[in-house]
């Protein structure tokens, strides 16, 4: 007889938090640059040297809160973590363990089944640690502390998952959220968003089974592949009378499986306690409003005016509200005047194409909004055509060009001069004798050649329907 | 004239008077410095350069009229838990027998501002931990009163200093009396201000919610004035706080008429040795006599000071201390090895033996099962004791009593029974676990010739009632000769 198993699924979701300076210190907390260039005595763990919090995190803190439904904790209080490792200058982490800033939220996602709530247990402020770099030629182990001390929020679910899809959807809607707030950009690959999960099985209607907790998630993919690997290594286990061992696991997407990094017989006493340097964090009921007040419009609300102020089909609006900054690039486009539906119509085709070519996300688009009207104006007035405007858009794609700018200097405005025009038409009728022929003789694709000829000889710049009329004409 | 017969600020007023200058004062010092610190050793390191240049320096400033203060010019001695940039900070350890810091501590660098002339780094129980100067990894201080006695701890190096004139005052830091007692034990003044009132940043830290750096100096009006000039609204420390009552040179006044001083029964009890009670007591009649109403009183709690005490910074002195791991800074052990081999061998090779205690016991009282019976228990008579005190303060201006229950103990006779010398902590420990201010002077001397404390303390705040208090009883000791057991 086969046992029918439930999968419970709770995640701790970290996000680097997008701040310009570092949460306890002055230092920057921009993305790479030299090994410890962005680091001071405070983000090295010197002597002496005291955290002072960021205001601009905790705001962001507590807007990510207000955002999931939490309750904020109007007196929180930073605690240490203690736990000796060199990416970690001071020996303890800086976190939020007895009275993190939010407590008990939920989010909605979309499930086949319909709309579920997922509850958050928790969100709580701290700091990221430093980089190992192991030195092979040298046999040594180097720190950069560049990462030292850049903001981060850990969010923690409520076993409130049952299969990856839900997790993935939960993972998608946070992301949402974050970035409509402004908060980070959540890029998993890059790690600016982590995600730990917390994975059991038991049969349907038994008690929760034991637990692990799996690492080293970095795309959504590996978050559904290791939850599949590791439900069925939970139930073949329990199905050949073995238990499940609490443990913590890393996934190897490579090797496509996971390996147990420690189990909770030695996981660490990080023995937690308030840290003296940080007075309580007091949020006062006008700090909380205007945190509120500051709110901005989430997707479903985006989604419902754009229905109403643009004719676009509901698809477009999905995928544009699907980003902030794809949904800012859209406003403000159609705010210099672009037709909506035309604004639209780059996004979806030529815009999805190139993010998909070059493996983007829509985060990492480029180009301004009036760059983008000032090609669409272009074409409008026909000063170039399609196939020109396509080009310029994969070069403003890659650098941001000024399409005007670009059409001027490489000359590539449409030539409505007739009579060069008819020049180069004659030179095609007279140096294709064959498709002339045919096309008398009847053909008409032959035609479409010389078209294309004559597109050619003009280096893209003509009318193609203007030399159509002509060669009809003088043939 | 005899230069180190002056106070702080008598050498000052000198200084901007033209009547003598830095450089003269900083010669003086050395001077001193020459025939007294072989047997003292008041000092961990001494830059005679670096201090003529400086003290060169600040005389072309006060020429200039760029420098007018009380203690421009004025050579000081910090504490070697205080960051100098580009000057070594061991903190007495072995740890840090390297360092060399980026940065100064704000309070150091308040210094420098006021145009105080920087003679060296003083020493002081490893990491601040002890009561007698001889945890330190660089060997004891003596006590300049009697150098076969220690000076006191943990700030014994600049008690000591500035008692033997080998600078004119100097900053220590208190955590659990660190300040106080070894003034007491020298004879000279001594306060710890409210917590919050000087800045943290550059103080190595031992026990972060319970540290204050501070003044000791020969005279109430000397501390006064450098307390003036540390204390400042630091926004590097989220614990400093804004104060705009730091004129503490104001309070230098004869008047405690009306004045409500409470003097705790329970700090009269059996443990405090004869002398220094009648001592302490004789004060407390002084300041009558000058109009305070005194009076004695329950404060209750006291037996719990000393084991919240050392629970609270043992276990943030275990947490502060756990940067110290060879990977960074300061010492590694030879030898390689793993990861935590490095870390094992650095760490045991690196601290002293009351260092380790201390980390051990802070360890334990924050591990899983025991952190609600120690730690988080300690913090609630933290704030019971705290609460004894407002009903206090309710009631009186300042409290009166000893510093310690003894004075100064022989080298060697402490460090045998640690437990002991934790009880000495009794008087003194309470106040920084309520974060009050407290003054500690001298009130006379034993048979012995021993310089005996007398110790006030006040509400947070109220540095100013206590340095008139101490002030004004001071002065009259100095008009009235001795009277009874008391005197300097």
């Amino acid at each position: 007889m086969t046992k029918e198993f439930e999968t419970v699924i709770g995640l701790e979701v970290h996000v680097e938090l997008a701040t310009a300076t570092k949460i306890f210190c002055g230092c920057s907390t921009a993305f790479g640059g030299r090994p410890n260039s962005h680091t001071c005595p405070v983000c090295t763990g010197m002597p002496g040297t005291l955290p002072v919090l960021n205001r601009r995190v905790l705001e962001h803190a507590v807007a990510v809160g207000l955002a999931a439904n939490c309750e904020i904790t109007r007196h929180s209080q930073f605690d240490r973590k203690n736990y000796f490792y060199p990416d970690n200058p001071q020996n303890y982490q800086i976190s939020q363990l007895y009275l993190p800033i939010c407590r008990d939220g939920y989010v909605e996602i979309d499930t086949p089944e319909g709309e579920k709530r997922i509850g958050i247990h928790e969100i709580h402020m701290e700091e990221d640690a430093g980089k190992l770099i192991h030195d092979e030629w040298e046999e040594g182990t180097l720190v950069d502390y560049n990462r030292s001390g850049v903001p981060l929020i850990e969010i923690v679910s409520e076993p409130d998952m049952r299969n990856a899809g839900e997790v993935i959807a939960f993972l998608e809607k946070l992301r949402l959220i974050i970035q409509y707030l402004g908060a980070s950009d959540c890029k998993l690959q890059e790690g600016s968003m982590r995600a730990d999960v917390n994975l059991s099985v038991r049969e349907k209607g038994a008690a929760p089974g034991t637990r692990t907790e799996m690492k080293n998630l970095s795309s959504f993919r590996a978050i559904t592949k290791a939850i599949e690997s590791e439900r069925e290594r939970q139930i073949d286990l329990i199905c050949a009378g073995g238990a499940v061992t609490q443990e913590t696991r890393r996934w190897d997407e490579a090797k496509g499986t996971s390996f147990s990094m420690r189990s909770k017989e030695d996981a660490r006493d990080y023995r937690y306690f308030p840290d003296p340097d940080l007075p309580p964090v007091h949020i006062s009921d006008e700090m909380l409003e205007e945190i509120r007040s500051r709110l901005p419009e989430f997707r479903t609300e985006k989604m419902r005016r754009y229905r109403e102020e643009y004719d676009i089909p509901e698809y477009d609006i999905e995928i544009i509200t699907g980003s902030k900054h794809m949904a800012d690039l859209f406003e403000a486009t159609v705010a210099l005047g672009s037709q909506p539906k035309k604004v639209s119509n780059w996004l979806m085709v030529e815009t999805l194409r190139l993010l998909k070519e070059k493996e983007l996300d829509p985060e990492d688009i480029r180009f301004s909004p009036s760059h983008l009207a000032a090609l669409i104006d272009l074409v409008e007035k026909r000063t170039i055509n399609f196939t020109v405007a396509k080009e310029i858009f994969e070069v403003m794609f890659e650098e941001d060009v000024d399409p005007e700018r670009y059409v001027e200097e490489k000359g590539l405005k449409m030539v409505s001069d007739q009579d060069a025009l008819r020049k180069v038409v004659e030179e095609v009728i007279a140096s294709n004798p064959q498709s002339v022929e045919d096309y008398r003789g009847g053909k008409e694709r032959a035609l479409g050649y010389l078209v294309g000829q004559t597109m050619k000889a003009m280096k893209g710049k003509a009318d193609p329907a203007c030399a159509g009329r002509l060669l009809k004409e003088l043939l | 004239m005899d230069l180190l017969s002056l106070t702080a600020v008598e050498l000052g007023t000198a200084i901007q008077q033209g009547q003598t200058t830095a450089r003269e004062a900083i010669e003086a010092v050395l001077k001193q410095i020459d025939k007294t610190e072989e047997i003292l050793h008041c000092y961990i390191s001494i830059d005679r350069k670096k201090a003529l240049e400086e003290a060169e320096g600040v005389q072309r400033k006060i020429e200039a009229g760029e420098l007018s203060g009380p203690l421009a010019g004025v050579p000081a001695a910090v504490k070697d838990n205080l960051c100098t940039e580009g000057m070594l900070t061991t903190c007495a350890s072995r740890m840090l027998g390297n360092f060399v810091p980026g940065y100064s501590a704000e309070a150091v660098l308040n210094l420098k501002r006021a145009g105080a002339v920087l003679v060296g780094k003083t020493n002081m129980d490893e990491f601040a931990m002890g009561s007698t100067t001889e945890t330190s990894a660089f060997g004891p201080t003596r006590n300049p009163r009697d150098p076969e006695r220690v000076p006191g701890g943990s700030s014994g190096g600049s008690a000591a200093a500035v008692a033997a004139g080998e600078c004119f005052f100097a900053l220590g830091s208190d955590t659990g009396g660190s300040i106080r007692q070894p003034a007491a034990y020298c004879g000279v003044v001594g306060i710890k201000p409210t917590y919050g009132t000087v800045s943290r940043y550059g103080l190595v830290a031992y026990g972060s919610s319970l540290d204050q750096v501070g003044p000791l100096g020969r005279t109430v009006e000397d501390c006064a004035v450098v307390l003036e000039a540390i204390a400042t609204h630091d926004r590097k420390d989220s614990t400093s706080l804004a104060r705009e009552d730091t004129d503490f040179s104001s309070a230098l006044e004869e008047n405690v008429k009306g004045m409500r001083i409470g003097i705790p029964r329970d700090y009269f009890g059996p443990g405090l040795n004869g002398e220094v009670k009648s001592a302490v007591l004789a004060a407390a009649k002084r300041l009558a006599a000058e109009g305070a109403w005194v009076e004695e009183f329950d404060l209750g709690l006291t037996e719990y000071a000393v084991p919240a005490y050392y629970t609270i910074a043992s276990a943030e002195a275990s947490s502060n201390l756990e940067r110290f791991d060879g990977v960074k800074y300061g010492y590694r052990a030879e030898g390689g090895g793993s990861l935590h081999e490095m870390y094992k061998k650095t760490r045991s090779q690196g601290f002293g033996p009351e260092v380790k205690r201390r980390i051990m016991l802070g360890s334990f009282v924050l591990s899983a099962g025991y952190y609600d019976a120690y730690y988080r228990k300690a913090l609630r008579v933290k704030a019971m004791i705290r609460r004894a005190f407002d009903e206090a303060f309710a009631r009186y201006d300042c409290i009166l009593g000893p510093v310690t229950p003894d004075t100064a103990p022989r080298l060697g006779e402490s460090l045998a029974d640690p437990l002991k010398m934790y009880l000495g902590d009794i008087y003194t420990i309470a106040a920084n676990l309520a974060g009050l201010p407290a003054i500690s002077l001298p009130c006379g001397k034993n048979g012995a010739g021993l310089p005996i404390g007398l110790q006030l303390t006040g509400d947070c705040f109220q540095e100013k009632k206590l340095i008139r208090a101490a002030y004004t009883y001071e002065q009259a000791v100095k008009k009235g000769g001795q009277t009874g057991d008391e005197g300097i």
